[in-house]
């Protein structure tokens, strides 16, 4: 390969200068292309690509970026680099300029950790595997968060954004890996369930004390891990021993003999905590995590009420179906008008679940109640009988354990509109990079319109909708009967009688002699997103409604699974996605209604809306998966830079994201300008564009033709 | 070719299959041949319905013609078809005709996999009528009295597709299969795989972290099969992690992220 030459200095002061828009924010560029010059080509087409990436967020960082770039680069991996900038980015993009400014500031922060940077972990890397891997270590069920230190509340479980503790790449997993199975011990082994305000306050120093009960338990869960989980145990000891981590008084390792009695429950510890409470606390090795005492209080809190009203709701309910079951006993007139006495349940660890039993009669407990028997049993170390009374009618109050969802309506008037929200990714195509939790969406039921209308298109379209009932009722039972088979249910004799003249000829006689019936079996999932801007307004608006009703028609007719739902909205802040009908909908008075609802609304943010329609179709089972779009034209949002190619490129990369998931996306436009973009977001053969309302449900049966033949 | 059809003497079951009850489900069989019921057998995949099957023809002395069904499983596959020799059509009895004359037991696993037409065939011979209609020979076949009829079905797949119709389920008794407890389960590994109890107890261990993993991702957790799988390498000599790596997690699942996740719990155990 032939290496180019550097660039020269009025290259690239030319460049710099159109970058960083020196006319309007007179930023000299003459000492950055004196570092830049004497640079390999290589280098700097990477730092100049960089460069223009962030200009695209904001000039001021990429400014600064520029300055600090090249000192960077002799200490730091590009992909560090890269890394860096992002970060500034998103760091932009969340809380604004000043701490964007400060990340690049700090660069000096990131050179002394250069090496730990380059071989770090990163949470977002670790996570699905770590989750996975958590879920299936058993208890309660345990969330994987990114934060600022390492510690849990007894359900969430705290990772730093780059573990970079230990040397090699490897290792920091490893070590990610040993905190949290370290931060699940702590629940699984009841250190969660301490009083701590009540033992702490015994002591005249209550800090010393917790420190001391912390190298205690952490002692006592070594045990644990070491016989719960010998592989990862011997791993840990390795990475403490190449963390260099102090090896333990020979005072605190004479208190495992004790501990090795009855590790598994933190009272064990706690029983050492006076003798203990005197000696130095050793160093907590690396991979053991602090205990926060706060935290885990409040998070128990919360819970404790919540979960004992519910189990015993969904007790009551166990209990019902049971008496349901059971064949009733005969009245007896003198317990007659008593109700009776609310059931009681036992229930005992049955391996690593649970055996209920009511009235002595064994019980499978449904998977739910199985997640809060356990969780229950980690706050307790037991399960208190009383908990296992069903509940009665008075306590029934959903408030008490539900956890509560705001109205999306509602929303708005408060200052919590993210709550609740589906948060997605965009993709910034300047930047060559996502802006994380983007875009902020929520579903929304639709008001039904007027009942009669769909009555009404019927009507009108009398003659098309029998039409397309008639197509579709063909491709329904569309089996061919292939001849010529090699084997198959029945004698081809067509082509019998021909290989025995042929055999007879003295010719090879033909094995294809069978005939066999193809049925396509069809097994088809198709999700309609509506286009509901305001641009529709007027016939457009009505061709979608028009198009949808006969859609429905002929869809019922065919039997495949759909769902519909149209996508507007105003800002990043506010997608909406109308629910018309969803899959398990029947195509009801209800769906008709919300059909003939469809009014025009505000724009189009396509690809919000594709990412989250795409994740609905892809809890759908079905061999072949269609996302087809309704739209009246580009991608488009309020006083925002969704419009022109920024908006295009970032619905062609959610496009991307369906297409990789296993949907086959397809647009049908009535914009007739649809030519200079579609092919670029949907690929050349993926998109129709229609002038006649009444070609649009033609089309589709087209589309349903060649997808699935 | 030579022999077209084998004989029916070559589906008996001449060695005792090894087979641990987990329940009555042997008696219930019992009594439920004996009134020349069909069965359903229930079940998560692994858990030793077929072992069952073997075992259940071996102690009742009739001979066991197993069917994979599979999504191009036609009403001719089961009931037998005409082929061509030498100039002439020769028919040719399928494995289920064969069952109903000489009076075997016909085991269609995975019968949710068949298409849909079977039930023809299937229909009449698992009521009371216990005839089969040859349609292609115009016959209507009465089965013999020692033949069974036994289906398996899985009701772990999610999907309303694989659904048994209530109209054949309503047909047979049904018997519903789990994976074994686990002290049984532990003795099921001991004996098929001649492992120690701690490499068992780990094996174990394994499987419950990959069944809690269900619904999280993977579609099922570790079935008894695949363990004993495990457990073979292992006791052949291969090194624990390589071997649960290459029985368990790949076989579970395609997903990176998973199979990444069930390896660091294997290399946490061993």
């Amino acid at each position: 390969m032939r290496i180019s030459p550097p660039l020269a200095g009025e290259e690239l002061t030319r460049r710099l200068e159109t970058t960083f828009d020196v006319e309007f924010t007179f930023h000299k560029v003459g000492h950055l292309v004196a570092i830049l010059a004497p640079l390999e080509r290589d280098t700097q087409d990477f730092i100049l690509d960089l460069v223009d990436r962030i200009a695209s967020t904001n000039i001021q960082i990429s400014y600064e970026f520029t300055r600090r770039v090249v000192e960077a680069l002799d200490r730091l991996d590009r992909r560090v680099i890269e890394a860096w900038a992002v970060h500034a980015m998103d760091t932009y993009d969340q809380v604004g300029l000043r701490p964007a400014l400060e990340v690049l500031f700090k660069v000096d922060d990131f050179l002394t950790h250069a090496h730990a940077r380059a071989a770090g972990a990163f949470f977002h890397e670790v996570q699905p595997v770590l989750s996975s891997f958590l879920c299936g270590l058993s208890g309660r069920r345990l969330d994987l968060k990114e934060g600022e230190q390492v510690y849990t509340d007894s359900e969430r479980l705290f990772l730093p954004n780059v573990m970079a503790l230990m040397e090699s790449e490897a290792d920091n997993f490893l070590l990610c890996k040993a905190q949290v199975t370290f931060m699940w011990a702590q629940t699984r082994f009841g250190s969660a369930r301490v009083d701590f305000a009540g033992v702490l306050s015994r002591y005249p120093d209550p800090d010393q004390a917790l420190a001391a009960f912390q190298a205690l338990d952490s002692l006592r869960l070594d045990i644990c891990l070491a016989r719960e989980l010998p592989g990862l145990w011997r791993d840990m000891q390795g990475l403490s021993r190449r963390h260099g981590d102090a090896a333990i008084p020979a005072g605190w390792l004479s208190f495992t003999a004790v501990l090795n009695r009855d590790p598994a429950v933190p009272e064990t510890a706690l029983a050492l905590l006076d003798t203990a409470y005197v000696l130095e606390p050793p160093a907590a090795r690396v991979y053991q995590a602090r205990l926060n005492p706060p935290a885990i209080a409040a998070a128990r809190e919360a819970r404790l009420e919540r979960e004992t009203i519910l189990l015993r709701v969904k007790l009551a309910k166990l209990a019902e179906e049971q008496r349901r079951k059971a064949p009733a006993a005969p009245p007896d007139p003198s317990e007659e008008r008593r109700t009776p006495p609310p059931a009681q349940f036992e229930a005992k660890p049955e391996g690593l679940g649970w055996e209920l039993t009511l009235d002595d009669q064994p019980i499978a407990p449904p998977e739910d109640v199985k997640q809060l028997l356990t969780s229950i049993a980690l706050d307790w170390g037991e399960i208190p009988p009383e908990m296992l009374v069903a509940a009665g009618d008075g306590e029934y109050d959903a408030a008490r354990y539900e956890v509560k969802e705001k109205d999306p309506n509602e929303v708005w008037q408060g200052t919590y509109h993210l709550e609740g929200a589906h948060l997605y990714p965009e993709w910034d195509f300047a930047r060559q990079h996502y802006r994380k939790n983007w875009c902020v969406l929520r579903e929304i039921d639709l008001e039904p319109g007027d009942p009669a209308y769909v009555a009404e298109v019927i009507a009108k379209h009398q003659g098309l909708v029998k039409h397309l009932r008639r197509t579709f009722e063909a491709m329904r039972d569309e089996s061919k009967l292939l001849k010529r088979q090699p084997q198959g249910d029945d004698v081809d004799i067509d082509a019998l009688v021909e290989a025995l003249a042929d055999a007879r000829d003295g010719r090879e006689m033909s094995e294809q002699l069978f005939m066999q019936r193809h049925r396509a079996d069809r097994n088809l999932a198709v999700m309609f997103m509506v286009d509901m801007s305001g641009s529709t307004k007027g016939w457009i608006n009505d061709a979608e409604r028009e198009s949808l009703i006969m859609l429905c028609e002929s869809l019922e007719t065919l039997g495949d699974r759909y769902a519909i739902h149209g996508f507007s909205g105003t800002t990043r802040k506010r997608c909406e996605i109308y629910r018309i009908k969803t899959f398990d909908q029947a195509y009801d008075a209800g769906v008709k209604a919300r059909i003939a609802g469809i009014v025009p609304r505000e724009y189009t943010r396509m690809g919000v809306a594709i990412r989250h329609l795409a994740k609905r179709l892809n809890e759908v089972e079905a061999k072949t998966k269609l996302l087809i779009t309704l739209s009246d034209g580009k991608p488009d949002d309020y006083f925002d830079s969704y419009r022109g190619q920024y908006g295009i490129e970032d619905t062609r990369q959610a496009l991307f994201e369906a297409r990789r998931s296993g949907i086959h996306p397809f647009c049908i436009t009535i914009d007739r300008e649809g030519k200079a973009y579609l092919p670029h977001m949907y690929g050349h053969a993926n998109w129709v564009e229609i002038d006649e309302v009444r070609k649009l449900p033609l089309k589709v049966a087209d589309i349903y033709r060649r997808l699935t033949s | 070719m030579e022999s077209i059809q084998s004989p029916t003497e070559a589906h008996f079951i001449t060695q005792e299959p090894y087979y641990e009850p987990v329940g009555n489900e042997v008696t219930l069989f019992e009594a439920a041949y004996a009134n020349r019921l069909p069965v359903l057998l229930k079940g998560p995949t692994g858990c030793g319905k077929t072992r069952f099957m073997e075992y259940m023809a071996w102690r009742l002395k009739r001979p066991l013609i197993t069917v994979s069904c599979h999504d191009d499983l036609t009403t001719s596959d089961l009931v037998g078809r005409y082929l061509v020799k030498g100039g002439e059509t020769t028919w040719v009895d399928g494995p289920l005709t064969r069952a109903v004359r000489a009076g075997g037991i016909c085991y269609l696993d995975e019968i949710v996999e068949a298409r849909k037409d079977t039930m023809v065939v299937i229909h009449p011979l698992a009521d009371d009528r216990r005839m089969m209609p040859i349609e292609k020979l115009g016959q209507l076949l009465e089965a013999s009295p020692d033949f069974c009829l036994a289906i398996s079905y899985n009701p772990g797949y999610q999907s309303v597709l694989k659904e048994l119709k209530q109209s054949t389920r309503q047909r047979f008794v049904a018997l519903s299969f789990d994976y074994p407890k686990p002290e049984l389960e532990a003795r099921i590994i001991r004996h098929e795989t001649g492992l120690d109890e701690a490499a068992t107890a780990k094996l174990l261990k394994l499987a419950e972290m990959t069944r809690n993993l269900k619904g999280n991702g993977l579609e099922e957790g570790a079935s008894t099969r695949l363990l004993v799988h495990a457990g073979k390498l292992i006791a052949q000599g291969v090194e624990a992690r390589a071997a649960c790596q290459g029985a368990v997690a790949l076989a579970l699942t395609d997903d990176e992220d998973l199979i990444a996740a069930v390896n660091e719990l294997i290399a946490a155990l061993f």
